[in-house]
């Protein structure tokens, strides 16, 4: 257990090695991580918030858009991370590809099961009201699926976060997985100190996300939000990475 | 990774592209995919490697059916254990896998062993099964189980006939996740426990990223949790052939 103390005094130091030379902080690749993570998590929403809204919104590509979640679910992190490095190289592009590559199919997943399993009278008063399609979208569907659109971002985001960490195994530094991947220079207390930091990550990310969705679902559907079943709906549980 | 510190894993850089004959061109050149290389080795690292993966998977997925299927039946009888029970899975499930391994690996009887990465393995499966199966056994119409209970049968008899049997397409579903999950998560294994398909990718990063390697390992890895995926949606078919016979 004093492995345990060590690491949080280790934490205390931000990073730094006792006798050691001067590290990059804790705060620094903390940051980092946070940073990557973040222009994945941008790049994956461009690409999949559309194509997942519109396909729900139009009814079509269900095959497409449920089979995508139960492949991407079969792709380890680590052997997409292997195999953009073999064809990429080394580098953030080859970390930033793999990442989106993991990050866009649950994000579709959910926003196309989010706008598709919409109460079709609902949409069909909408149209009554002369809505147009955009509107319909904008007002009525998107609101209406905030909370199962949210749970395909943080499921991505999640996933993003620790398959940033993960990405150090593969040569990519700059980030808090550095620490775990350097056992010989951090010893047992750096390598734990980071793990608890990136744990801590992905629990804050988790939570700011939950308070994001809070924020973006309508009043109206907060209250019922408690009765449904949680996570009944969602058809792409959150996976760990 | 920092100039000043010395490279951890894996030591120095040997490069192991074999012997200077023609056949080994590949190799040198570090070529994306070289099959020479590829059936070489196929006997001596990959295989190997690919069952130790499976038997990783297996016992995991295993302890954690077991595990969860059986916290499960108790919240189906007690309701107030689901919540503390989801809390719990919830909050491992949301640690992220390198920092899992590494946190278990200094509790005493841990270290750098099987029953690390086991542990941390199972932890992963508790929330999807557990949840999956409850769901399951829940979403059985109460007018079922007053039919099976008018007919004469025990609670027992009703969970183990009705129940269950009516629930498994749920479980098998939750057992899916939980198995395409922990064969995604058996490569970071790799870092506490010296097997699996994880060996071979970091072996290859450390080897001045040997192309060849890195790709048969991670393709390897992707087919297996594909491969294993469409076992299990075959194994629900074969267990609930009334849900075919409706369709029908």
């Amino acid at each position: 257990m004093n492995d345990f103390v060590q690491a949080f005094q280790f934490i205390g130091r931000d990073g730094q090695i006792l006798g050691g030379p001067p590290v990059p902080t804790l705060v620094h690749l903390s940051l980092e991580t946070l940073k990557i993570a973040g222009i994945a998590m941008v790049i994956s929403l461009l690409i999949a918030i559309p194509i997942g809204l519109w396909l729900g919104h139009i009814h079509r590509g269900s095959f497409v858009a449920i089979n995508l979640g139960n492949v991407w679910r079969a792709l380890p992190s680590l052997a997409v991370l292997a195999i953009g490095v073999a064809i990429l190289g080394l580098g953030l592009d080859n970390v930033l590809l793999a990442l989106v590559v993991l990050a866009v199919p649950p994000i579709i997943t959910n926003a196309y099961v989010a706008v598709d399993q919409i109460d079709p009278e609902l949409v069909d008063a909408a149209r009554g009201m002369g809505m147009t399609g955009w509107q319909i979208l904008r007002k009525v569907e998107l609101p209406l699926g905030v909370p199962l659109v949210m749970a395909g971002v943080r499921t991505a985001a999640l996933f993003v976060v620790s398959t940033t960490t993960i990405s150090a195994l593969t040569g990519y530094s700059g980030t808090l997985g550095d620490i775990i991947n350097n056992e010989t220079s951090y010893h047992l207390s750096g390598v734990l100190g980071a793990a608890i930091c990136i744990a801590a990550l992905a629990l804050l990310v988790e939570a700011l996300l939950a308070g994001v969705q809070r924020a973006m679902t309508p009043r109206g559907l907060r209250v019922t939000r408690a009765a449904a079943p949680e996570g009944s709906l969602a058809p792409a549980v959150a996976e760990p990475a | 990774m920092n100039p000043q510190l010395p490279i951890a894993a894996g030591g120095p850089v040997i490069p192991s592209f074999g012997g200077s004959g023609k056949a080994y061109a590949c190799e040198r050149a570090n070529g994306l995919f070289c099959w020479h290389w590829f059936s070489q080795n196929w006997g001596s690292v990959l295989w190997p490697a690919l069952r130790q993966h499976v038997v990783l998977t297996l016992i995991a997925v295993a302890a954690g059916f077991a595990i969860s299927t059986a916290l499960a039946l108790i919240a189906h009888r007690h309701r107030w254990v689901e919540r503390p029970v989801t809390a719990v899975t919830a909050i491992l499930y949301t640690i992220p896998s390198l920092a899992m391994f590494e946190l278990l690996e200094p509790i005493p009887g841990f270290g750098l062993s099987r029953t690390t990465a086991e542990v941390a393995l199972v932890s992963y499966t508790l929330l999807i099964m557990f949840r999956n199966t409850l769901t399951g056994l829940r979403g059985v119409p109460a007018e079922v189980r007053d039919a099976a209970a008018g007919m004469g049968m025990s609670p027992r008899q009703i969970l183990v006939r009705v129940e269950l049997p009516l629930a498994l397409p749920a479980i098998v579903a939750g057992l899916r996740i939980a198995t395409v999950t922990v064969i995604a998560l058996a490569t970071i294994a790799a870092l506490v426990d010296d097997s699996g398909l994880g060996v071979p990718i970091l072996t290859a990063i450390n080897n001045d990223v040997f192309k060849t390697e890195l790709i048969s390992a991670g393709l390897l890895a992707v087919l297996l949790a594909l491969f294993a995926d469409g076992l299990l949606v075959l194994l629900n078919r074969y267990l609930t052939p009334w849900s075919r016979a409706r369709l029908a």
